[in-house]
Protein backbone atom coordinates (compact mmCIF):
# COMPACT_ATOMS: atom_id res chain seq x y z
CA UNK A 1 0.00 0.00 0.00
CA UNK A 2 1.50 3.19 -1.15
CA UNK A 3 1.53 6.50 0.92
CA UNK A 4 0.25 9.44 0.53
CA UNK A 5 1.81 12.81 0.72
CA UNK A 6 0.55 15.44 2.93
CA UNK A 7 -0.63 17.35 -0.62
CA UNK A 8 -2.63 13.90 -1.93
CA UNK A 9 -6.11 16.11 -2.23
CA UNK A 10 -4.37 18.77 -3.58
CA UNK A 11 -3.22 16.34 -6.45
CA UNK A 12 -6.73 14.88 -7.32
CA UNK A 13 -7.63 18.65 -6.94
CA UNK A 14 -5.67 19.45 -9.18
CA UNK A 15 -6.33 16.85 -11.99
CA UNK A 16 -2.98 15.34 -11.19
CA UNK A 17 -2.40 11.28 -12.76
CA UNK A 18 -1.70 9.62 -9.38
CA UNK A 19 0.93 6.48 -9.62
CA UNK A 20 2.91 4.75 -7.41
CA UNK A 21 6.57 5.95 -7.04
CA UNK A 22 9.09 5.17 -4.34
CA UNK A 23 6.44 3.88 -2.01
CA UNK A 24 4.11 7.11 -2.58
CA UNK A 25 1.30 7.77 -4.54
CA UNK A 26 2.56 10.50 -6.89
CA UNK A 27 1.49 12.79 -9.62
CA UNK A 28 3.24 11.64 -12.76
CA UNK A 29 1.49 15.07 -14.74
CA UNK A 30 -1.50 16.89 -14.68
CA UNK A 31 -1.83 18.46 -18.16
CA UNK A 32 1.00 16.49 -19.92
CA UNK A 33 4.73 16.40 -19.59
CA UNK A 34 5.34 18.47 -22.14
CA UNK A 35 3.15 21.48 -21.29
CA UNK A 36 4.60 21.08 -17.33
CA UNK A 37 8.04 20.92 -18.49
CA UNK A 38 7.71 24.13 -20.52
CA UNK A 39 5.73 25.96 -18.27
CA UNK A 40 9.05 25.51 -15.11
CA UNK A 41 11.27 26.80 -18.34
CA UNK A 42 9.86 29.58 -18.91
CA UNK A 43 7.43 30.90 -16.29
CA UNK A 44 7.01 28.48 -12.83
CA UNK A 45 5.54 25.29 -11.39
CA UNK A 46 5.47 23.67 -8.09
CA UNK A 47 6.46 20.47 -7.36
CA UNK A 48 5.29 18.18 -4.68
CA UNK A 49 8.48 16.55 -3.16
CA UNK A 50 7.38 15.52 0.32
CA UNK A 51 8.42 12.38 -0.53
CA UNK A 52 12.02 12.96 -0.18
CA UNK A 53 13.72 11.76 3.01
CA UNK A 54 15.09 13.97 5.70
CA UNK A 55 17.83 12.84 8.02
CA UNK A 56 19.34 15.15 11.02
CA UNK A 57 22.28 14.22 12.50
CA UNK A 58 23.28 15.79 15.95
CA UNK A 59 26.08 15.85 18.61
CA UNK A 60 29.59 17.01 18.88
CA UNK A 61 31.17 14.74 16.15
CA UNK A 62 28.15 15.37 13.41
CA UNK A 63 31.06 17.01 11.19
CA UNK A 64 33.52 14.58 11.23
CA UNK A 65 31.05 11.79 10.93
CA UNK A 66 29.01 13.50 7.53
CA UNK A 67 32.51 14.25 6.18
CA UNK A 68 33.24 10.28 7.09
CA UNK A 69 29.75 8.73 5.03
CA UNK A 70 29.88 11.60 2.15
CA UNK A 71 32.43 11.91 -0.62
CA UNK A 72 32.09 15.82 -0.70
CA UNK A 73 34.13 17.83 2.10
CA UNK A 74 30.92 19.21 4.52
CA UNK A 75 34.15 20.98 6.13
CA UNK A 76 33.84 23.80 3.19
CA UNK A 77 30.40 24.51 4.47
CA UNK A 78 29.23 27.84 5.95
CA UNK A 79 26.14 27.87 7.91
CA UNK A 80 22.80 28.42 6.26
CA UNK A 81 24.68 26.53 2.84
CA UNK A 82 24.15 23.19 0.92
CA UNK A 83 26.03 20.89 -0.52
CA UNK A 84 25.52 18.19 -3.15
CA UNK A 85 27.40 15.44 -2.38
CA UNK A 86 27.11 10.80 -2.21
CA UNK A 87 27.20 8.73 0.11
CA UNK A 88 29.66 5.37 -1.37
CA UNK A 89 30.18 1.96 -0.03
CA UNK A 90 33.86 0.63 0.76
CA UNK A 91 34.13 -0.41 -2.69
CA UNK A 92 33.16 3.16 -4.53
CA UNK A 93 29.28 1.89 -5.30
CA UNK A 94 27.00 4.83 -4.37
CA UNK A 95 24.51 4.15 -1.72
CA UNK A 96 22.76 7.41 -2.70
CA UNK A 97 23.30 11.27 -3.67
CA UNK A 98 21.68 13.52 -1.35
CA UNK A 99 22.14 17.55 -0.06
CA UNK A 100 24.34 18.07 2.78
CA UNK A 101 22.79 21.77 4.85
CA UNK A 102 24.57 22.95 7.50
CA UNK A 103 22.97 24.36 10.47
CA UNK A 104 24.55 26.35 13.31
CA UNK A 105 24.37 23.19 15.67
CA UNK A 106 23.52 20.30 13.90
CA UNK A 107 23.36 18.76 10.04
CA UNK A 108 20.38 17.93 7.51
CA UNK A 109 20.30 15.37 5.04
CA UNK A 110 18.09 15.35 2.30
CA UNK A 111 18.27 11.90 0.58
CA UNK A 112 15.98 9.78 -2.24
CA UNK A 113 12.74 8.54 -0.88
CA UNK A 114 13.52 5.07 -2.46
CA UNK A 115 16.48 4.73 -0.40
CA UNK A 116 15.28 6.36 2.94
CA UNK A 117 15.21 3.08 4.56
CA UNK A 118 18.57 2.07 3.27
CA UNK A 119 19.91 5.18 4.32
CA UNK A 120 19.03 5.52 7.30
CA UNK A 121 20.23 1.66 8.29
CA UNK A 122 23.75 2.52 6.74
CA UNK A 123 24.20 5.74 8.73
CA UNK A 124 23.04 4.04 11.69
CA UNK A 125 25.32 1.67 11.19
CA UNK A 126 28.54 3.71 10.45
CA UNK A 127 27.38 6.15 13.20
CA UNK A 128 28.36 3.65 15.95
CA UNK A 129 31.75 4.64 15.79
CA UNK A 130 30.91 8.21 16.21
CA UNK A 131 29.54 10.65 19.09
CA UNK A 132 26.14 11.51 17.20
CA UNK A 133 22.19 10.71 17.19
CA UNK A 134 20.57 10.60 14.06
CA UNK A 135 17.00 11.67 13.14
CA UNK A 136 14.88 10.37 10.53
CA UNK A 137 12.05 13.10 9.97
CA UNK A 138 10.87 12.32 7.00
CA UNK A 139 7.33 11.66 7.89
CA UNK A 140 7.04 14.79 9.54
CA UNK A 141 8.48 16.98 6.97
CA UNK A 142 5.91 18.52 3.52
CA UNK A 143 8.48 19.53 1.04
CA UNK A 144 7.81 21.51 -2.31
CA UNK A 145 9.76 22.45 -4.85
CA UNK A 146 9.00 26.03 -6.56
CA UNK A 147 10.83 25.96 -9.82
CA UNK A 148 10.94 28.67 -12.20
CA UNK A 149 12.33 31.78 -13.77
CA UNK A 150 9.53 33.56 -11.72
CA UNK A 151 9.91 31.59 -8.69
CA UNK A 152 11.94 34.71 -6.88
CA UNK A 153 9.02 37.43 -7.34
CA UNK A 154 6.74 35.10 -6.21
CA UNK A 155 7.98 33.85 -3.42
CA UNK A 156 8.84 37.24 -2.58
CA UNK A 157 5.30 37.97 -2.24
CA UNK A 158 4.72 36.03 0.83
CA UNK A 159 8.10 35.02 2.51
CA UNK A 160 9.65 37.32 5.33
CA UNK A 161 12.94 36.63 3.52
CA UNK A 162 15.16 38.73 1.53
CA UNK A 163 15.49 36.29 -1.37
CA UNK A 164 17.35 38.60 -3.67
CA UNK A 165 20.36 37.88 -1.26
CA UNK A 166 20.08 34.58 -1.38
CA UNK A 167 22.60 32.73 -3.64
CA UNK A 168 22.31 29.19 -5.46
CA UNK A 169 22.39 26.34 -2.78
CA UNK A 170 22.10 28.46 0.07
CA UNK A 171 19.31 28.75 2.86
CA UNK A 172 17.59 30.32 5.73
CA UNK A 173 15.08 30.01 8.14
CA UNK A 174 12.18 32.08 7.50
CA UNK A 175 8.33 32.54 7.20
CA UNK A 176 6.03 32.10 4.42
CA UNK A 177 2.61 32.48 4.95
CA UNK A 178 3.24 33.30 8.83
CA UNK A 179 4.78 29.39 8.58
CA UNK A 180 8.43 28.69 9.81
CA UNK A 181 10.52 26.92 7.24
CA UNK A 182 13.68 26.09 5.61
CA UNK A 183 13.90 28.37 2.12
CA UNK A 184 16.53 26.94 -0.16
CA UNK A 185 17.43 28.37 -3.17
CA UNK A 186 18.16 24.94 -4.11
CA UNK A 187 16.80 22.34 -7.43
CA UNK A 188 16.49 19.86 -9.70
CA UNK A 189 15.37 21.37 -12.83
CA UNK A 190 18.05 23.35 -14.30
CA UNK A 191 16.17 26.56 -13.54
CA UNK A 192 15.93 29.03 -10.74
CA UNK A 193 13.67 28.05 -7.60
CA UNK A 194 13.04 27.27 -4.02
CA UNK A 195 12.94 24.13 -2.04
CA UNK A 196 10.64 24.15 1.20
CA UNK A 197 11.06 22.28 4.08
CA UNK A 198 8.34 22.38 6.84
CA UNK A 199 5.55 20.84 9.28
CA UNK A 200 3.33 19.33 7.13
CA UNK A 201 0.65 20.16 9.22
CA UNK A 202 0.90 23.68 7.31
CA UNK A 203 0.72 21.58 4.12
CA UNK A 204 -2.81 22.77 2.50
CA UNK A 205 -2.64 26.10 4.01
CA UNK A 206 1.32 26.82 2.01
CA UNK A 207 -0.21 25.15 -1.55
CA UNK A 208 -2.95 27.55 -1.33
CA UNK A 209 -0.97 30.33 -0.28
CA UNK A 210 1.78 29.65 -2.61
CA UNK A 211 -1.11 29.59 -5.66
CA UNK A 212 -2.52 32.43 -4.69
CA UNK A 213 0.42 34.49 -4.81
CA UNK A 214 1.17 32.63 -8.15
CA UNK A 215 -1.93 33.84 -9.52
CA UNK A 216 -0.51 37.00 -11.86
CA UNK A 217 2.95 34.76 -12.37
CA UNK A 218 0.48 31.92 -14.05
CA UNK A 219 1.74 28.92 -11.19
CA UNK A 220 1.12 25.69 -12.82
CA UNK A 221 1.51 22.29 -10.68
CA UNK A 222 4.07 20.11 -12.22
CA UNK A 223 4.46 16.14 -12.27
CA UNK A 224 7.32 13.66 -11.95
CA UNK A 225 7.15 13.56 -15.38
CA UNK A 226 8.67 17.01 -15.99
CA UNK A 227 10.69 16.80 -12.96
CA UNK A 228 12.41 13.90 -14.93
CA UNK A 229 12.59 15.23 -18.37
CA UNK A 230 14.18 18.61 -16.71
CA UNK A 231 16.54 16.74 -14.92
CA UNK A 232 17.83 15.02 -17.41
CA UNK A 233 18.13 17.73 -19.36
CA UNK A 234 20.57 19.05 -17.30
CA UNK A 235 22.44 15.61 -17.27
CA UNK A 236 21.68 16.04 -13.47
CA UNK A 237 22.21 12.18 -11.63
CA UNK A 238 18.83 9.95 -10.74
CA UNK A 239 19.55 7.64 -8.60
CA UNK A 240 18.46 4.22 -9.56
CA UNK A 241 18.88 5.26 -12.95
CA UNK A 242 22.36 7.43 -13.85
CA UNK A 243 24.32 6.25 -10.56
CA UNK A 244 23.87 3.21 -8.22
CA UNK A 245 25.98 0.83 -5.65
CA UNK A 246 27.52 -0.30 -9.40
CA UNK A 247 28.98 3.02 -10.18
CA UNK A 248 31.63 5.39 -9.12
CA UNK A 249 30.81 8.83 -8.28
CA UNK A 250 34.00 9.45 -10.54
CA UNK A 251 32.49 7.01 -13.34
CA UNK A 252 29.69 8.90 -12.82
CA UNK A 253 30.91 12.61 -13.58
CA UNK A 254 31.14 13.60 -9.62
CA UNK A 255 34.37 14.32 -9.78
CA UNK A 256 33.42 17.57 -8.90
CA UNK A 257 31.58 16.65 -5.46
CA UNK A 258 34.46 14.39 -4.99
CA UNK A 259 37.19 15.67 -2.35
CA UNK A 260 39.87 13.22 -2.29
CA UNK A 261 41.97 15.78 -0.40
CA UNK A 262 39.82 16.54 1.81
CA UNK A 263 40.56 16.05 5.93
CA UNK A 264 40.27 12.50 7.81
CA UNK A 265 39.72 9.69 6.43
CA UNK A 266 36.33 8.98 4.38
CA UNK A 267 34.31 5.76 3.11
CA UNK A 268 35.69 4.27 0.04
CA UNK A 269 38.71 6.75 -0.41
CA UNK A 270 41.15 4.50 -0.81
CA UNK A 271 39.11 2.56 -4.00
CA UNK A 272 38.44 6.30 -5.05
CA UNK A 273 42.11 7.37 -5.23
CA UNK A 274 43.45 4.34 -7.22
CA UNK A 275 40.29 5.40 -9.58
CA UNK A 276 41.80 8.65 -9.80
CA UNK A 277 45.01 7.65 -10.48
CA UNK A 278 44.47 4.95 -13.20
CA UNK A 279 41.27 6.89 -14.74
CA UNK A 280 38.08 5.09 -15.08
CA UNK A 281 37.12 2.40 -17.57
CA UNK A 282 34.07 3.91 -18.20
CA UNK A 283 32.02 7.58 -17.95
CA UNK A 284 28.69 8.83 -18.11
CA UNK A 285 27.90 10.51 -20.91
CA UNK A 286 24.89 13.01 -22.59
CA UNK A 287 24.08 12.40 -26.04
CA UNK A 288 21.49 13.15 -28.77
CA UNK A 289 19.98 10.85 -31.58
CA UNK A 290 19.11 11.85 -34.52
CA UNK A 291 15.75 11.57 -35.72
CA UNK A 292 12.64 10.68 -34.70
CA UNK A 293 13.60 7.84 -32.36
CA UNK A 294 13.96 8.17 -28.67
CA UNK A 295 16.75 6.25 -26.07
CA UNK A 296 15.46 4.05 -23.09
CA UNK A 297 17.28 2.83 -19.91
CA UNK A 298 19.24 -0.53 -20.69
CA UNK A 299 18.95 0.14 -24.80
CA UNK A 300 22.93 -1.12 -25.70
CA UNK A 301 25.24 2.11 -27.14
CA UNK A 302 27.63 0.70 -29.92
CA UNK A 303 30.70 2.18 -31.69
CA UNK A 304 31.33 0.99 -35.56
CA UNK A 305 29.61 -2.75 -34.35
CA UNK A 306 30.96 -3.19 -30.88
CA UNK A 307 28.90 -2.91 -28.21
CA UNK A 308 31.04 0.20 -25.84
CA UNK A 309 28.34 0.97 -23.15
CA UNK A 310 24.43 1.16 -22.16
CA UNK A 311 22.11 3.86 -21.98
CA UNK A 312 20.85 4.75 -18.40
CA UNK A 313 18.26 7.59 -19.11
CA UNK A 314 16.26 8.26 -21.75
CA UNK A 315 13.99 11.13 -22.72
CA UNK A 316 12.30 12.83 -25.56
CA UNK A 317 13.31 16.50 -24.50
CA UNK A 318 10.73 19.16 -24.74
CA UNK A 319 13.42 22.00 -24.78
CA UNK A 320 15.56 20.57 -27.42
CA UNK A 321 12.90 18.16 -29.55
CA UNK A 322 14.96 15.79 -29.68
CA UNK A 323 15.43 12.17 -28.10
CA UNK A 324 18.45 12.97 -25.41
CA UNK A 325 19.75 10.43 -22.86
CA UNK A 326 22.82 9.53 -20.58
CA UNK A 327 24.62 6.62 -21.34
CA UNK A 328 27.92 4.87 -19.67
CA UNK A 329 30.44 4.50 -22.15
CA UNK A 330 34.38 2.99 -22.23
CA UNK A 331 36.26 6.00 -21.61
CA UNK A 332 37.73 6.27 -24.91
CA UNK A 333 34.74 6.86 -26.39
CA UNK A 334 33.30 9.31 -24.02
CA UNK A 335 34.73 12.73 -25.75
CA UNK A 336 32.19 15.34 -26.73
CA UNK A 337 31.31 14.78 -30.51
CA UNK A 338 32.15 11.58 -30.69
CA UNK A 339 29.57 9.44 -33.17
CA UNK A 340 28.08 6.32 -31.03
CA UNK A 341 25.18 3.89 -32.44
CA UNK A 342 22.38 3.14 -29.92
CA UNK A 343 20.68 0.30 -30.84
CA UNK A 344 16.29 0.41 -30.81
CA UNK A 345 14.34 -2.21 -31.42
CA UNK A 346 17.07 -3.56 -33.33
CA UNK A 347 18.08 -0.54 -35.36
CA UNK A 348 20.98 1.16 -35.12
CA UNK A 349 20.36 4.72 -34.81
CA UNK A 350 23.36 7.40 -35.12
CA UNK A 351 23.96 9.45 -31.92
CA UNK A 352 26.37 11.96 -30.74
CA UNK A 353 27.81 12.47 -27.35
CA UNK A 354 26.42 15.65 -26.72
CA UNK A 355 27.93 18.87 -24.60
CA UNK A 356 25.62 19.12 -21.73
CA UNK A 357 23.91 20.24 -20.12
CA UNK A 358 21.27 19.53 -22.91
CA UNK A 359 19.69 23.02 -22.06
CA UNK A 360 22.05 25.55 -22.26
CA UNK A 361 19.26 28.80 -21.01
CA UNK A 362 18.99 28.34 -17.21
CA UNK A 363 17.84 31.07 -15.08
CA UNK A 364 19.99 29.88 -12.09
CA UNK A 365 21.95 33.00 -10.77
CA UNK A 366 25.11 31.56 -9.47
CA UNK B 1 -13.07 7.61 -20.16
CA UNK B 2 -14.85 7.02 -23.65
CA UNK B 3 -15.72 4.05 -24.99
CA UNK B 4 -17.88 4.90 -28.52
CA UNK B 5 -20.06 1.83 -29.20
CA UNK B 6 -19.33 1.43 -32.69
CA UNK B 7 -15.44 0.03 -32.21
CA UNK B 8 -14.00 -3.13 -32.14
CA UNK B 9 -10.98 -3.16 -29.68
CA UNK B 10 -8.22 -5.18 -28.71
CA UNK B 11 -6.42 -6.25 -25.20
CA UNK B 12 -3.21 -4.36 -26.07
CA UNK B 13 -5.90 -1.14 -26.29
CA UNK B 14 -6.26 -0.64 -29.78
CA UNK B 15 -9.62 -0.05 -31.93
CA UNK B 16 -10.68 -0.45 -35.22
CA UNK B 17 -13.37 0.92 -36.76
CA UNK B 18 -14.38 -1.89 -39.56
CA UNK B 19 -16.88 -0.26 -42.53
CA UNK B 20 -16.63 -2.31 -45.74
CA UNK B 21 -13.63 -4.65 -45.61
CA UNK B 22 -11.76 -1.75 -44.52
CA UNK B 23 -10.34 -1.49 -40.85
CA UNK B 24 -9.63 2.01 -39.29
CA UNK B 25 -6.80 1.31 -36.68
CA UNK B 26 -5.61 3.51 -33.79
CA UNK B 27 -4.89 3.15 -29.74
CA UNK B 28 -7.95 4.04 -27.03
CA UNK B 29 -8.29 6.78 -24.95
CA UNK B 30 -7.23 4.96 -21.89
CA UNK B 31 -3.97 3.89 -23.91
CA UNK B 32 -3.16 7.45 -24.86
CA UNK B 33 -3.88 8.20 -20.93
CA UNK B 34 -1.83 6.01 -19.91
CA UNK B 35 1.25 6.99 -22.13
CA UNK B 36 1.31 10.86 -21.62
CA UNK B 37 2.37 12.99 -24.26
CA UNK B 38 2.76 11.24 -27.81
CA UNK B 39 5.72 12.28 -29.08
CA UNK B 40 6.23 10.15 -32.79
CA UNK B 41 4.45 6.78 -34.18
CA UNK B 42 6.05 4.52 -36.05
CA UNK B 43 3.82 3.82 -39.02
CA UNK B 44 4.06 0.20 -41.46
CA UNK B 45 4.68 0.68 -45.11
CA UNK B 46 1.64 0.96 -46.92
CA UNK B 47 1.42 -2.23 -49.01
CA UNK B 48 3.08 -4.03 -46.04
CA UNK B 49 0.86 -6.84 -44.36
CA UNK B 50 -0.10 -6.87 -40.53
CA UNK B 51 -1.02 -10.05 -38.81
CA UNK B 52 -3.62 -9.74 -35.66
CA UNK B 53 -1.83 -9.08 -32.50
CA UNK B 54 1.31 -9.03 -33.95
CA UNK B 55 3.29 -5.70 -33.41
CA UNK B 56 2.95 -3.31 -36.87
CA UNK B 57 4.55 -0.09 -35.20
CA UNK B 58 5.26 1.58 -32.22
CA UNK B 59 4.37 4.62 -30.31
CA UNK B 60 6.58 6.85 -28.68
CA UNK B 61 5.81 9.25 -25.84
CA UNK B 62 8.17 11.63 -23.87
CA UNK B 63 8.75 8.57 -21.13
CA UNK B 64 7.83 6.17 -22.32
CA UNK B 65 7.40 3.80 -26.02
CA UNK B 66 5.08 0.92 -26.09
CA UNK B 67 4.17 -1.66 -29.55
CA UNK B 68 0.76 -0.59 -31.89
CA UNK B 69 -0.53 -4.10 -32.34
CA UNK B 70 -2.41 -4.52 -35.51
CA UNK B 71 -5.91 -5.70 -34.30
CA UNK B 72 -6.55 -7.55 -37.28
CA UNK B 73 -4.75 -8.81 -40.06
CA UNK B 74 -5.01 -7.63 -43.57
CA UNK B 75 -3.01 -4.85 -45.84
CA UNK B 76 -2.07 -1.35 -45.09
CA UNK B 77 -4.28 0.96 -47.70
CA UNK B 78 -3.53 4.17 -46.09
CA UNK B 79 -1.84 5.72 -43.12
CA UNK B 80 -2.48 8.81 -41.60
CA UNK B 81 0.18 11.62 -42.88
CA UNK B 82 -1.25 14.22 -40.22
CA UNK B 83 0.76 12.19 -37.21
CA UNK B 84 4.13 12.85 -38.45
CA UNK B 85 4.23 16.49 -38.08
CA UNK B 86 1.27 16.59 -35.17
CA UNK B 87 1.80 13.10 -33.31
CA UNK B 88 -0.54 14.62 -30.15
CA UNK B 89 -3.60 14.81 -32.36
CA UNK B 90 -3.79 11.00 -30.93
CA UNK B 91 -3.51 12.28 -27.33
CA UNK B 92 -6.16 14.81 -28.62
CA UNK B 93 -8.54 12.65 -30.68
CA UNK B 94 -7.68 9.06 -29.74
CA UNK B 95 -11.00 8.06 -32.15
CA UNK B 96 -10.64 10.31 -34.68
CA UNK B 97 -8.09 12.61 -36.14
CA UNK B 98 -5.76 10.49 -33.91
CA UNK B 99 -6.30 7.47 -36.10
CA UNK B 100 -3.07 5.54 -37.49
CA UNK B 101 -3.65 3.72 -40.21
CA UNK B 102 -6.55 1.87 -42.25
CA UNK B 103 -6.44 -1.89 -42.77
CA UNK B 104 -8.10 -3.41 -45.89
CA UNK B 105 -9.00 -7.17 -44.54
CA UNK B 106 -7.42 -9.91 -45.10
CA UNK B 107 -9.88 -11.89 -42.65
CA UNK B 108 -13.09 -9.62 -41.95
CA UNK B 109 -13.86 -12.90 -40.02
CA UNK B 110 -11.32 -11.91 -36.77
CA UNK B 111 -13.51 -9.42 -35.60
CA UNK B 112 -15.64 -11.74 -33.78
CA UNK B 113 -12.37 -11.95 -31.34
CA UNK B 114 -11.96 -8.42 -30.37
CA UNK B 115 -14.35 -6.57 -27.64
CA UNK B 116 -17.44 -4.69 -28.13
CA UNK B 117 -17.48 -1.68 -26.14
CA UNK B 118 -19.11 -2.60 -23.27
CA UNK B 119 -16.87 -5.67 -22.66
CA UNK B 120 -13.28 -3.86 -23.34
CA UNK B 121 -14.91 -0.78 -20.19
CA UNK B 122 -15.53 -3.46 -17.94
CA UNK B 123 -11.60 -5.21 -18.62
CA UNK B 124 -10.67 -1.20 -17.98
CA UNK B 125 -12.14 -1.19 -14.52
CA UNK B 126 -11.35 -4.53 -13.37
CA UNK B 127 -7.89 -3.71 -14.33
CA UNK B 128 -6.57 -5.65 -17.31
Amino acid sequence: MEKKTPFYDQHVAAGGKMVPFAGFLMPVQYVGIIEEHRHVRSKVGLFDVSHMGEIEVWGPEALKFVSYVTVNDPAALEVDQVQYSAMCYPDGGIVDDLLVYRFPDHYFLVVNASNLDKDFAWLQEQAKKFNVTLKNTSDDVAQLALQGPQAEPLLAKICDLKLSDMKFYWFKIGKVDGVEMIVSRTGYTGEDGFELYFDKKYAGQIWEALFKAGQEFDLKPSGLGARDSLRLEMKYCLYGNDIDKTTSPLEAGLGWITKLKKEGDFIAKDVLLKQKAEGVKRKLVGFEVEGNAFPRQHYKVFKDGSQVGEVVSGVFSPSVAKGIGTAYVQSEFAKTGTDIQVEIRGKMVPAKVAETPFWKHSSIKK
Amino acid sequence: MNFPKDLKYSATHEWARIEGGIATIGITDFAQGELGDIVFVEMPAIGSKVEMAKPFGTVEAVKAVSDLNAPLSGEVAEINGELEGTPDLVNKDAYGKGWMVKVKLSNPGESAKLMDAEAYEKMEKHGH
